[in-house]
């Protein structure tokens, strides 16, 4: 059993939601993003996704964009997040953690070679945020022979055979888009597509992560009852990291704060 | 499963969020069933002869080779409607678009030329168009941006990275990502995903057929050498169609060398870039060693972007096509020399094309050789740059 089923199989009997942060690694300095994680995992995260920042996120929007530009100030590279990335799972054995990149990152560090480093230090799971499944043959195949789980992103207006795609090619959850566009902080309902998580839920087990746009409890709140099985959030903790980044006391107050209140968002008994 | 083969060789491919993989399908499929339909080429036909103003003429320079055994002519595709080739493809996406029922144009520009096809397109076919551009080339093409907003079109700035091309590329995609219900994304270049670089090519590959046929009625053979500027490589590509399979003709394309290719101030990942992934395909990129883009850097704003259609990447990899590289100054001064000596202001990007056949000539004056290049666009949005450069 992965660490996404364990967790799944732990809060399904209490009918929770799991609670995933996103934040870009070295954002705004590496020291400070290891801390940031910690904050995070001592208030609520039950798993963790973890951007390399790449210079043309196309999949980001502006908050996340700036954050990958402070992570590169910093003197962040592939070779450093895979080194805080090794650092994280000493610490928290148990927490699944997912990576978060985009395709030339990896090509460019050899399809294989990358893999196989994530799975050295445990990683449980590679996103790629420009590799749609038609293109993903070859990093679906090193993910398998190295035990590391590929996810998918699911799009809301998913046709039947996609999702009968997605359900079959991602492994260890599903990522399910909110809503099209890109990632932010929106302040609207997000109405969860019920009609594809119950298509999902009938193809596979694998846990539905739902991300994009989601910033505040109600719509957490919606969205766990909706039937998927956690969120994650990303602009919302990364805007407070471009608010608060020179002052890292009250940047650790607001994101322990922030962190505790979404985690205890998707603590609901139906 | 593509209706199209999606690679060339190991290069193209559709490396895009999967959000938008049913808006490239359905882009796809409209094409295939549009070439097919008679309706659609005549209707295209009759824009490209009667509103953009095909053929345009191949010209032989009177002066430019005096005292070589050279000929050269220019491909005028500053002629056209526009004042650039980018008119050719845009009225064929427009269509589509419409056939789409998509009313919402998004477009990306550096020179702005591309920017002025899909206004002109858009204000034609009564199509809504925004245009993302980098605040670096808003500065300097202000008069392109104008005749964008004559037209109708929204001008939005992108301040993102180094406000170029390559930025405006990334924000068209976001936006496309999120209205692709309603917009079509008028990419401006044969580059980008699949099916955009075999779209582009086929819609710019009237330049190659009227050349072909143009060259067999002036010189009754074949010309040494076809001679285009390589940015995205639309123009090229055109061109370069009508004579894939006529191996006597040397396919040469030119790319930016900027300040020289030494200096890492270029845009020629051709021949100082690596394969990578970027703007959904995989292509020749200007990148660092672990992946990251890097910025591009020419004197033209159309050329400046660190990617290639990959059909280039391909016809480099076979050895069909030559590229080489041409510097900022080595352009600027065949921009003076065709001015002077032709009466024909080309654009920054094609005098890039027009420096290398110049080159070719007085590197051995006495070969008899016909080259052929094409002037992709005029030169009036580069006056202002030049005036700069040169410090008049």
């Amino acid at each position: 059993m992965n660490r996404y089923q364990t967790l799944y199989k732990k809060l399904v009997p209490f009918k929770k939601g799991c609670f995933i942060p996103f934040v870009i690694l070295g954002d705004p300095s590496i020291d400070i993003s290891l801390k940031i994680v910690d904050v995070l995992i001592e208030n609520g995260a039950d798993g963790l996704e973890l951007g390399i920042p790449f210079s043309d996120p196309l999949a980001d929007g502006k908050i996340i964009q700036k954050a990958n530009l402070r992570a590169f100030s910093s003197g962040i590279n592939v070779v450093k997040c895979l080194t805080m990335l090794h650092k994280i799972r000493k610490k928290y054995k148990t927490i699944p953690i997912g990576i978060l990149s985009y395709a030339n990152l990896i090509f460019q560090f050899g399809i294989n070679n990358f893999y196989l480093k994530c799975s050295n230090i445990n990683i449980d799971s590679i996103l790629i945020a420009d590799l749609p499944i038609e293109e993903s043959y070859k990093f679906r195949q090193c993910a398998e022979i190295n035990n590391i789980s590929q996810v998918f992103i699911c799009p809301p207006d998913a046709q039947q055979d996609l999702i009968e795609k997605i359900s079959m090619y991602s492994t260890g959850y599903i990522y399910l888009l909110s809503r099209s566009g890109v990632t932010g902080t929106d302040q609207d309902i997000i109405i969860p597509p019920l009609n594809l998580i119950n298509q999902l839920k009938r193809l596979t087990n694998i846990p539905i992560i739902q991300g994009f746009g989601i910033s505040h409890p109600k719509q957490i709140k919606k969205i766990i009852l909706s039937g998927v099985s956690g969120v994650i959030c990303g602009s919302v903790i990364i805007q407070l990291i471009e608010h608060y980044w020179f002052d890292k006391k009250k940047l650790m107050e607001k994101i322990k704060n922030l962190s505790k209140s979404l985690h205890q968002s998707t603590q609901i008994v139906k | 499963m593509t209706l199209l083969n999606s690679y060339f060789g190991n290069f193209g491919g559709m490396y895009v969020p999967q959000i938008l993989m049913p808006a490239l399908y359905q882009l796809e499929e409209e094409l295939v069933s549009s070439l097919k339909n008679p309706k659609f080429n005549i209707e295209l036909s009759d824009l490209l002869n009667n509103y953009a103003g095909r053929p345009t003429p191949l010209t032989l320079c009177r002066n430019l080779t005096k005292g070589t055994n050279t000929r050269i002519y220019l491909k005028r595709e500053d002629l056209l409607h526009g004042g650039a080739h980018k008119t050719n493809q845009v009225l064929g996406q427009a269509l589509l678009a419409k056939k789409m029922k998509k009313n919402e144009i998004i477009a990306e520009t550096g020179a702005g030329q591309h920017g002025v096809a899909a206004a002109l397109s858009c204000a034609l076919l009564n199509l809504k168009c925004r245009i993302y551009m980098g605040i670096k080339d808003i500065k300097r093409q202000k008069q392109n941006v104008f005749r964008m907003q004559l037209m109708g079109a929204k001008i939005i700035p992108v301040e993102t990275g180094n406000g170029t091309l390559k930025d405006a590329c990334n924000e068209a995609l976001r936006d496309w990502s999120k209205n692709y219900a309603n917009a079509h994304y008028m990419i401006g270049t044969a580059a980008g995903p699949h099916p955009y670089p075999t779209m582009v090519k086929e819609f710019q590959s009237i330049i190659g057929k009227e050349t072909k046929s143009q060259i067999l009625q002036q010189e009754n053979c074949l010309p040494d050498a076809i001679i285009a500027c390589v940015g995205g490589g639309s123009n090229a590509i055109g061109i370069f169609s009508s004579f894939m399979s006529d191996m006597s003709v040397d396919l040469i394309g030119v790319e930016p060398g900027g300040m020289g290719v030494h200096t890492e101030k270029h845009g020629a990942p051709l021949t100082h870039g690596d394969i990578g992934i970027f703007f959904g395909m995989k292509t020749k990129v200007m990148q660092t060693e672990e992946g990251q883009i890097k910025e591009s850097w020419s004197i033209s704003a159309g050329l400046d972007f660190p990617a290639v259609g990959p059909e280039h990447a391909w016809l480099n990899s076979i050895k069909r096509a030559t590229y080489v590289s041409i510097t900022d100054n080595e352009a600027i001064c065949a921009f003076q020399n065709l001015s002077k000596l032709e009466g024909i202001i080309p654009a920054l990007e094609c005098s890039h094309a027009l420096a290398y056949a110049l080159k070719l000539m007085n590197n051995n004056p006495e070969k008899h050789q016909t080259l052929i290049v094409n002037i992709s666009g005029r030169g009036d949005k580069d006056i202002e740059t030049v005036k700069n450069f040169l410090k008049i």
